[in-house]
């Protein structure tokens, strides 16, 4: 078991969780964190070198890495491990985020422990959840991940937290009752008659036997139960106020990496197994996706806080990952799984510098701020490239994933996904005036409160936490080749065939 | 009369010795040998319990009396289970049971339980409805009198009276249903009423007994509407006989009740009897909850919320197959732990403080840092989140509910279900909140729960954490299920 490498992106958390149980004093906290995750990016790292030699070397099954491992054999579970390009750029930006979160929780207070704990296990959910290919483990640490939200929101947060958790966590659990329905109602049918049940994915996707009425009736909830994650309109109520009162680590890694868990689900699980009921169902989502996007927005245009501005920025990019995913074609999907790479780290580097300015500043309304750019440039400047990224600037990793994402759009040649392109496509309109409207308020104005003049500019873990974010959201821009051929193999024949395209 | 039958019954005999050498201690020690009385009889229910897993159980179905009582390696497991739980409670009421109140019923307390689990044991095995009754008796009366046991508190009282009145009328309900039973088959045996209902066509009248039946047996269960009796019976118990009532009585009620429903109106009668399952599971988790949401008294909350975990053990039996069963009894195993988490933390402050209240329980993070973590653990696995115990057995239960159906009507049955967790999420979650959030200075000081209770809260937290992730439990439940389970007749 131990020798095959996934694993150790769960191992590492746990010996994690383990050494900071012991630590004493902050130091120590420090020193485990920063080591663990920084052992997870060299892991990962690592992986994506490996992974690409060998699909060079003409490894061509669809997840590499194998290993299953009997877990309950009366029902068949098994705790199966594999990756794919997607998986691996997954947990890439899994490892970063955790990484750049433990440097943006440096001074967390109170309780640093018990934070640093919960922040751990919620990454045990979230790197658990893109190593598995087995539906039960996925479910279970897809849960993992969510649960500990409730306690990191409500212990650490700020403003209306206890709401906000509440809100959060139920909804989230609402999404994934109606993801267990679907998981099991696979599960039974997702087999020829005669052959033993099994919760894995590759096997379900190969017998391509769930009937075609079941599929209508598993397919809208496992996509709705995903969604809710993925913020879809309706569902996305949670997001804004879970953001905003979430604490700086727990805001990068829930919009960064939580988040993308329901657009990898959506894809991996909803469309991957059930293809025909994608296929004719497509429009419902579509309709609620384009409306996610816009709307999203749309909100952000007028919200005064700096954070409930990123999270509705979030719903609206999100929103479009969900979108794309839906063309079902190549192009599309290729740039969904960029566009969650790139918000994933722009969004994180967002809520990050967010965190930093509120530390100084005390305040997030963009009415009682100015200037900054006079006053803490380095922290100014790291906005302004991350708004840039944001509104789709060329050169940085917005404008590739969007850029893919509505080429791909229009392929489809029918009305409804035309009209619904070319809505969506409003977006980046709309992006670039809530973006350019905060950027001008916030940093290039007049300096609005005296008192903030005497505020510092980022210390080095600052420093350390944005540059490795920027770095990163600069590299998907120059590089976009390079990644997009790396989810490209992904996209192997065989899945072809089972998505029908 | 071959009196070698009675050693068919080898669980029962080693309860009996052991309730017989607890009597005996009671009644002939002296009075400071009494004060160990209680870590006597955990040591020998320790025993019985191991004695239950090594030698006690059968090898195969073994039937004695004619028919009358029968055992089996799936028998003897739900026995067994129930002993663990047992042997639980009794640990955790160690310190209770040793204070100064108790002084002089120390031993009246242990015999009574002991004497209930016996009948708890004869209703499991028994085969014949009279001895059936005869188990459910046992069951009952002891049970009222151990409500009433503390004395000089009116609710004690109050909710003695309430018990003893609902467990008379419910099994005045259940035997009148039996009456129809015997007037239309002419037998008691649960067997030879199974084929004669088989041979026949549906009868009204059958239908009529089969619904006292139901309702006789869901007032013992507290299942929705005939529940009324719980909360208040719940409250003014002393704690250790509300965790006993929760979780024991009630486990051995659910899996007697599989045993009715499944075997003998298995046949013909359960397309009736699984339509008046569904609505009551409906019911009972959605009544349940809603009441939970709105309760401040922690014994109150567990009330309501034991109601609703009833309905959700009701799952393993609504889907009328093997591994519903062994679902059933995963459910009663993992619920055993995780409720006796929480009475176990409740017994402590209340034993230290006397507080009960949801509200004394605001800031106990600072105070008690480690019974706020093993209450946390309880209300995790409870509402059924990962890695705990408690979410396997309720992925399990729904998995076992829609086993080998194509139903939709119980796809939406698990539906509802699935959204009602949701609900218990959140009145899970105002505990979490109380101890961990909020920002006020703890009401309960730091105090040191007793070497006994804490022993307990280790084994449940124990408990919590392993049966769910280390695969065996569920696996060797489901594999005798299938041995021995419905079609390996359990009759």
């Amino acid at each position: 078991m131990f020798s095959n490498p996934l694993i150790y992106f769960v191992v590492i958390p746990v010996i994690m969780l383990l050494g900071i149980y012991l630590c004493r004093n902050m130091a120590q906290i420090r020193a485990v964190a920063v080591t663990g995750s920084l052992a997870l990016l060299a892991l990962s790292v690592w992986l994506l070198v490996d992974y690409l030699g060998l699909r060079a070397a003409g490894a061509d099954a669809p997840m590499l890495y194998r290993g299953d491992w009997t877990w309950f054999s009366a029902l068949n579970i098994q705790l199966s491990v594999g990756v794919d390009g997607i998986s691996i750029a997954m947990l890439l930006l899994s490892s970063i985020i955790l990484l750049t979160g433990s440097f943006a929780s440096w001074k967390i207070n109170p309780l640093p422990k018990e934070f640093f704990l919960w922040l751990i296990l919620l990454s045990i959910g979230v790197f658990g959840f893109f190593i598995s290919i087995d539906l039960f483990t996925m479910f279970m640490f897809y849960e993992v991940a969510l649960i500990p939200m409730y306690l990191l929101i409500g212990i650490w947060g700020t403003g209306r937290k206890e709401y906000s958790a509440m809100k959060l966590t139920l909804m989230l659990m609402g999404g994934s009752a109606f993801l267990m329905l679907s998981i099991i109602g696979i599960y039974y049918n997702g087999v020829p008659e005669g052959v033993e049940r099994t919760f894995n994915l590759l096997q379900i996707a190969q017998y391509d036997a769930i009937p075609h009425d079941w599929q209508c009736f598993l397919f809208p909830m496992a996509f709705v139960g995903f969604g809710v994650l993925g913020a879809m309109f309706p569902f996305h109520t949670w997001s804004p106020d879970g953001h905003a009162c979430a604490p700086t680590a727990v805001s990068m890694l829930h919009a960064g990496v939580l988040m993308k868990l329901g657009g990898y689900g959506c894809f991996r699980v909803a469309i991957y197994l059930m293809p025909y009921a994608a296929n004719e169902l497509a429009w419902i989502f579509l309709i609620l996706t384009g409306i996610s996007v816009v709307y999203g927005a749309f909100s952000a245009c007028v919200q005064t806080d700096l954070k409930y501005i990123n999270a509705y920025s979030s719903v609206s990019h999100c929103g479009l990952v969900l979108f794309a995913i839906l063309m079902l074609n190549t192009t599309a999907m290729t740039g969904a799984i960029m566009q969650m790479l790139s918000h994933g780290l722009m969004t994180a580097l967002f809520f990050a510098l967010i965190g930093m300015i509120y530390g100084r500043t005390h305040t997030r309304d963009i009415r009682e701020m100015g200037g900054l750019m006079k006053i803490m440039p380095f922290l100014a400047v790291c906005y302004m490239i991350a708004g840039f990224a944001s509104l789709g600037l060329p050169g940085l990793s917005g404008f590739v994933a969007e850029m893919t994402i509505f080429v791909g759009s229009f392929e489809n040649t029918n009305t409804l996904n035309r009209v619904f392109t070319i809505i969506a496509c409003c977006s980046i309109v709309i992006t670039a005036v809530y973006i350019l409207r905060v950027v001008g308020k916030l940093l290039l104005g007049p300096v609005y409160d005296k008192h903030h003049e005497e505020l510092t500019d980022a210390t080095w873990w600052e420093r350390t936490s944005t540059v490795t974010l920027i770095l990163c959201v600069a590299a998907i821009g120059c590089f976009p080749n390079f990644f997009a051929n790396l989810i490209r193999t992904t996209f192997s024949p065989e899945i072809f065939k089972v998505l029908g395209m | 009369m071959d009196y070698s039958q009675f050693l068919v019954m080898k669980q029962e005999i080693g309860l009996l010795v052991v309730f017989l050498l607890v009597f005996l201690y009671d009644t002939f020690m002296s009075k400071r040998a009494n004060a160990a009385i209680s870590g006597f009889t955990v040591l020998l229910v320790g025993l019985l319990t191991v004695y239950g897993f090594c030698c006690g159980c059968p090898g195969a179905t073994e039937s004695a009396f004619a028919g009358m009582y029968v055992t089996s390696p799936v028998i003897a497991c739900i026995k067994n289970i129930l002993n663990v739980g047992v042997l639980i409670v009794l640990i955790q009421s160690i310190s209770w049971n040793n204070s100064e109140t108790q002084a002089i019923r120390r031993g009246e307390f242990l015999e009574l339980i002991l004497v209930t689990l016996f009948g708890m044991y004869l209703m499991i095995s028994a085969r014949h409805f009279l001895l059936f009754i005869i188990g459910l008796e046992c069951a009952s009366l002891p049970l009222a009198a151990l409500v009433a046991f503390e004395k000089n508190k009116y609710e004690s009282h109050e909710a003695a009276i309430k018990y003893m009145l609902t467990a008379v009328f419910s099994s005045a309900i259940f035997m009148m249903g039996l009456s129809y039973v015997y007037m239309l088959t002419g037998s008691l045996y649960f067997g030879e009423i199974a084929s004669v209902v088989a041979t026949e066509s549906v009868s009204v009248l059958l239908i009529v007994a089969l619904a006292f039946v139901v309702a006789g047996v869901g007032f013992k269960l507290s299942l929705v509407p005939f529940h009324l009796w719980t909360a208040d019976v719940y409250q003014g118990a002393p704690t250790s006989v509300t965790s006993y009532l929760s979780v024991i009585s009630k486990g051995s009620a659910a899996f007697a009740f599989l045993v009715i429903l499944t075997q003998v109106f298995g046949a013909v009668y359960c397309q009736v009897w699984e339509w008046m399952l569904y609505a009551l599971i409906i019911l009972t988790i959605t009544v349940g909850n809603l009441f939970a949401l709105r309760q401040t008294n922690m014994k109150r909350f567990l009330a309501f919320s034991s109601i609703s975990q009833a309905g959700y053990i009701m799952l393993g039996i609504i889907g009328n197959n093997d591994m519903g069963m062994a679902s059933l009894m995963y459910y009663i195993l993992v619920y055993i732990f995780s409720n006796l988490a929480a009475f176990g933390v409740i017994q402590a402050i209340e034993n230290a403080t006397g507080k009960l209240d949801m509200t004394d329980y605001r800031g106990l993070y600072k105070s008690n840092p480690h019974l706020s973590f093993v209450m946390m653990l309880a209300m995790f696995s409870l509402a059924g989140i990962p890695p705990f115990a408690g979410f396997f057995s309720k992925f399990f239960i729904f998995t076992g509910a829609l086993s080998g159906t194509t139903s939709v009507a119980l796809y939406v049955l698990v539906l509802i279900a699935l959204i009602n967790t949701i609900v218990s999420l959140f009145y899970y979650l105002l505990v979490v909140k109380a101890m961990f959030l909020s920002k006020e200075e703890p009401v309960v000081p730091a105090f040191k729960s007793a070497c006994s209770e804490r022993v307990a809260m280790w084994v449940t937290v124990a408990g919590i954490v392993f049966l769910g992730i280390v695969s065996c439990f569920y696996n060797d439940i489901l594999l005798l299920c299938q041995q021995y389970g419905l079609a390996g007749a359990l009759v």
